[in-house]
């Protein structure tokens, strides 16, 4: 198992917190056909950091820095939870069970499953206690659109 | 009416321009022989202390720059022994390095007894509580209008800035007469005053205001007047000349500036020549007794007019306009000078921002407030809101220390603060005074 193959490349972007700058950024990636699977705003007095999973991270990465933006990528894993009450309690327990601690964390309800987005500090040790203790994780394959 | 030193006060013009002729000569004497820095400058300068001999050789002499004192720091250009010194005080620099001044007995009995004289020309004396809520410390507001009440036999009620509550309630249990401080912390006491249900009009004895250290207005005086029921006199000085030195008469109309401590020059600050009475230009100081540090032809900076006409009050030195700006582009926060090349200086030790910055300055009730906005440099982006908050933490704190005035802190996108082709205007002033 590489655990690599576990990791997905997040998007994050800072932004004052002025109106008009979440559409600019949707609008940039609109414009390069990039499709957004998920999707957090993180403020603080005055900016903030748009976080996103992309079906082409690459390429929004350079349409949004040409745009004059601050993008840079990090490292994140997405876990599947069954959506049904009581599972995020299930993911919960096994993070907590295998000891990680998360950054920040944000989620999406998709029409397969749920999906809980974890920013950690040790990635690759996180992939392996999760796969370990049974949890399904997104390969970043998963989310790309057409190869 | 009362003046501290009648004599000296109510002195004709001739004798005074006889006296300040003397004190320049012995100045500029002893300073030639005595003061490394003044003897090269005067040399290099091609003037020697025999060319002066007329107050209009005065022109003769080079000028002094807030730099010279900055590089002088701390104690360079002192003519005076540190054994002689009985005090310091310490200003804020143009670029973070601040300015030392150290006062002999002397120069304190002068600074003290130009305030005597200043505070008794507008109605206090033995009798009166003063409450002084300047700061004290290093800044010289303080200190300098404690000594000099003191000195009128006025009773002193040293509260420093602050704690506006309790200076509330003593101004109303100590009787309290008159008070110092800036013009916007007095309209933030008013403020305050009226919060816990006080009326400074009604429910206290305070019948004058002394106030300074930072620009304000006529519109500012009528409306204290007014609200408040009292007299508001407008006093000027800055740390180099001593501190607050000099203070309008109870005519209210232009500052008296003391003939025998100081020579006055109003220059166009373009061509450096003097402007015809009455208009504006650069007031350009030359204090004429001073010890330890002395100053000649000292560029303040501040853009004022002159008005040499007999005053109805009788005295007869001349009296400067209310200041009506700055030559460069200091700002004034609550009290404290601030330039923007202080705030430019700091943010470049700054690596996690860029040096593109703007300052804003407004009022949140009667205080200022002070923005800085800077740049994020990319490098330093982070996903996490926990490492950007550091950072902004981290330059308000580094500009606290530099300023010596508390900030808050904008962290901006790359490329959205405005470029400056030519002399930058980073300052969005929106105080009104």
């Amino acid at each position: 198992m590489d655990p690599r193959a576990y990791t997905i490349k997040q998007i994050s972007v800072f932004s004052e917190n002025k109106p008009g700058r979440l559409m600019a950024i949707a609008g940039a990636l609109e414009e390069e056909s990039i499709n957004i699977l998920a999707f957090s705003i993180a403020e603080a007095n005055g900016f903030g950091v748009v976080r996103a999973l992309v079906d082409k991270p690459e390429a929004a990465y350079k349409k949004l820095n040409a745009m004059g933006f601050m993008v840079s990528f990090t490292d994140v894993i997405a876990v599947k939870m069954r959506d049904v009450p009581g599972g995020l309690f299930e993911m919960a327990k096994l993070l907590s069970d295998a000891g990680i601690n998360i950054e920040y964390s944000y989620a999406y309800s998709g029409r397969e499953a749920a999906v809980l987005i974890l920013r950690v500090d040790q990635v690759e040790n996180a992939v392996k206690s999760i796969i370990f203790r049974g949890g399904n994780l997104l390969k970043s394959a998963d989310l790309s659109g057409s190869p | 009416m009362i003046a501290w030193d009648p004599n000296m006060e109510m002195m004709p013009e001739a004798g005074l321009k006889k006296l300040q002729f003397r004190l320049l000569k012995t100045l500029v004497y002893r300073l030639y022989s005595f003061s490394n820095f003044y003897h090269e400058r005067m040399v290099q300068h091609g003037v020697h202390p025999d060319d002066i001999t007329s107050l209009d050789d005065l022109r003769r002499l080079p000028f002094m720059y807030k730099t010279d004192l900055r590089d002088g720091y701390p104690d360079k250009i002192f003519t005076a022994e540190q054994d002689e010194l009985v005090r310091y005080h310490v200003s804020s620099g143009t670029t973070g390095k601040p300015t030392v001044v150290g006062y002999t007995k002397h120069d304190l009995d002068t600074w003290t007894e130009s305030l005597a004289r200043a505070l008794t020309s507008c109605g206090l004396g033995r009798g009166d509580v003063v409450q002084v809520s300047y700061g004290y410390g290093l800044f010289t507001g303080g200190l300098g209008l404690h000594y000099g009440a003191e000195r009128i036999g006025a009773s002193v009620v040293p509260t420093s800035v602050g704690n506006t509550e309790r200076q509330i309630e003593l101004m109303q249990d100590l009787l309290v007469t008159a008070i110092c401080c800036t013009p916007s912390y007095l309209m933030h006491i008013g403020d305050a005053a009226k919060k816990m249900g006080v009326s400074i009009r009604d429910d206290t004895h305070l019948r004058a205001a002394i106030l300074g250290a930072e620009p304000w207005s006529e519109q500012m005086r009528t409306r204290i007047e007014d609200e408040m029921g009292i007299r508001a006199y407008n006093i000027y000085g800055t740390s180099e000349l001593s501190g607050p030195m000099f203070c309008e008469c109870t005519e209210q109309n232009g500052i008296h500036m003391w003939s025998d401590i100081c020579l006055v020059e109003i220059l166009d600050p373009e061509t450096d020549e003097p402007v015809p009475e009455g208009e504006k230009g650069e007031m350009v100081v030359t204090i004429l007794q001073k010890e330890a540090l002395p100053i000649i032809r000292y560029r303040t900076g501040d853009i004022t007019s002159l008005d040499t006409s007999p005053c109805p009050c009788g005295r007869t030195h001349p009296r400067i306009a209310r200041l009506a700006g700055r030559v460069d582009d200091m700002l004034i926060i609550r009290g404290i000078n601030v330039f923007p090349s202080q705030v430019e200086h700091a943010l470049l030790g700054i690596p996690a921002v860029s040096g593109h910055f703007m300052i804003e300055v407004s009022r949140r009730g009667a205080l200022d407030d002070m923005l800085v906005r800077v740049e994020l440099n990319p490098e330093a982006f982070s996903d996490k809101i926990n490492d950007l908050m550091a950072i902004r933490g981290m330059v308000a704190h580094t500009l606290k220390n530099a300023l010596n005035v508390s900030v808050d802190v904008e962290i901006a996108e790359p490329g959205s603060l405005p470029r400056f082709e030519g002399k930058a205007k980073r300052v969005i002033d929106r105080r009104e005074y």
